[in-house]
């Protein structure tokens, strides 16, 4: 498959290194050029030299997109700091490149559930962790 | 009427103003605090501070009885976000988003966040019709409807110079409405006779400005602006 991410935070450059480590093409798009360092990091050799494909650019900008590969890309993840920002570039995906998969990480609960109702996949950590929080506060079963 | 404008800079501030002043009700939504509490001063409680992108927000703002929704904040992604759920979640009938950068404003119509208003496309407009490109002035364009009005004056080499309006063989979709001549106007009947020094006004489907361009000013381009 051909994986394209948008935000090489911990989160996404994490997923792009598993996602490359299991077989799959990856392609990873960033505003920031040193976000690249984290995909290097703890790594054998360079993120180009395992075949990885790195894009400096804005992702709200169709060309930067586009020179990312997205024409091409079977999952979109969308990954940023912003919420607001993941779901419009997620819809963009969706709509004008017709990518089959667009999935998005939204912070807040709220717009995770209400988006994930129109048909995008929404992964809210916040919902996780308040889950895990709450399982932690259970009292331990006897 | 009831307003929602997300975002107090001075495009959200003066709207605000505008439309208490003509007896609407308003609020004001602002998610920088110090901003929040300078125009507090002057708005009281036609301003509340939070995200506007955040569902709670607009509902605690009651945007389930808002007429319209303006988003005006200096992000498009945060004023395509507003809108998008004031129009596809709360119903809310009418909706106004700034674009702050032209380039996205492809993302507003694909998203269905129209009318998008952006300040540069404005200017532009403007500075077209103080400079014409093509002796070609935009006046009005309909999007939705994707029907122009344009004006435009007859130079002495067009082809259409002592032609009767009904000889004119215009491409379809485009009609001549008014002609502009010595200082004033009427509308052209069929045996109107164009004159160089005219300027006409039609009513046409976008995209056929260049066209019709042959007709009145087919040298108008080469004009320096």
């Amino acid at each position: 498959m051909f994986v394209l991410i948008v935000g090489a935070g911990r989160v996404g450059s994490a997923l792009a290194k598993s996602a490359l480590a299991a077989g799959h093409e990856v392609s990873v798009l960033d505003a920031d050029p040193l976000s690249h360092e984290r995909l290097d990091a703890g790594q054998s050799m360079s993120w180009e030299e395992a075949n990885g494909q790195f894009t400096v650019g804005t992702a709200l900008e169709t060309d930067a997109l586009i020179q990312a590969g997205i024409e091409r890309a079977d999952v979109f993840i969308a990954s940023t700091a912003g919420d607001n920002t993941n779901l419009v570039i997620a819809q963009i995906a969706q709509k004008r490149f017709g990518v089959e998969k667009s999935i998005v990480r939204v912070m807040d609960p709220a717009r995770a559930e209400w988006y994930g109702a129109q048909g995008l996949q929404t992964i809210s950590p916040t919902k996780h962790a308040i889950e895990m929080f709450e399982r932690a506060l259970e009292p331990e079963a006897a | 009427m009831y307003a929602i404008i997300a975002g107090a800079g001075k495009v959200g501030r003066n709207l605000a103003r505008e439309l208490i002043g003509k007896g609407h009700e308003v609020t004001l939504i602002e998610s920088s605090r110090p901003r929040y509490l300078t125009i507090e001063e002057e708005y009281e409680h036609a301003v509340q501070y939070g995200d506007a992108t955040e569902l709670w927000v607009l509902e605690r703002a009651g945007i389930q009885r808002a007429d319209l929704v303006i988003a005006v904040t200096g992000d498009d992604e945060d004023n395509i976000l507003v809108c998008q759920v004031a129009k596809e979640k709360y119903l809310c009938d009418r909706i106004i988003a700034r674009v702050n950068n032209p380039r996205n404003h492809d993302t507003f119509r694909l998203l269905g966040i129209q009318p998008a208003v952006s300040a540069t496309d404005l200017i532009l407009r403007l500075i077209e019709h103080e400079v014409p490109r093509y002796g070609l002035v935009h006046l009005l364009a309909l999007e939705e409807e994707r029907l122009e009005i344009i004006e435009l004056e007859v130079t002495p080499d067009a082809p259409t110079v002592g032609e009767r309006v009904a000889d004119i063989a215009l491409p379809e979709g485009s009609l001549v409405i008014s002609v502009l001549r010595g200082g004033s106007g009427f509308v052209p009947k069929a045996d109107t006779v164009i004159e160089a020094g005219d300027e006409v006004l039609l009513v046409l489907d976008s995209g056929l400005e260049e066209a019709i361009t042959e007709f009145f000013a087919p040298n108008g381009h080469h004009s320096a602006i």
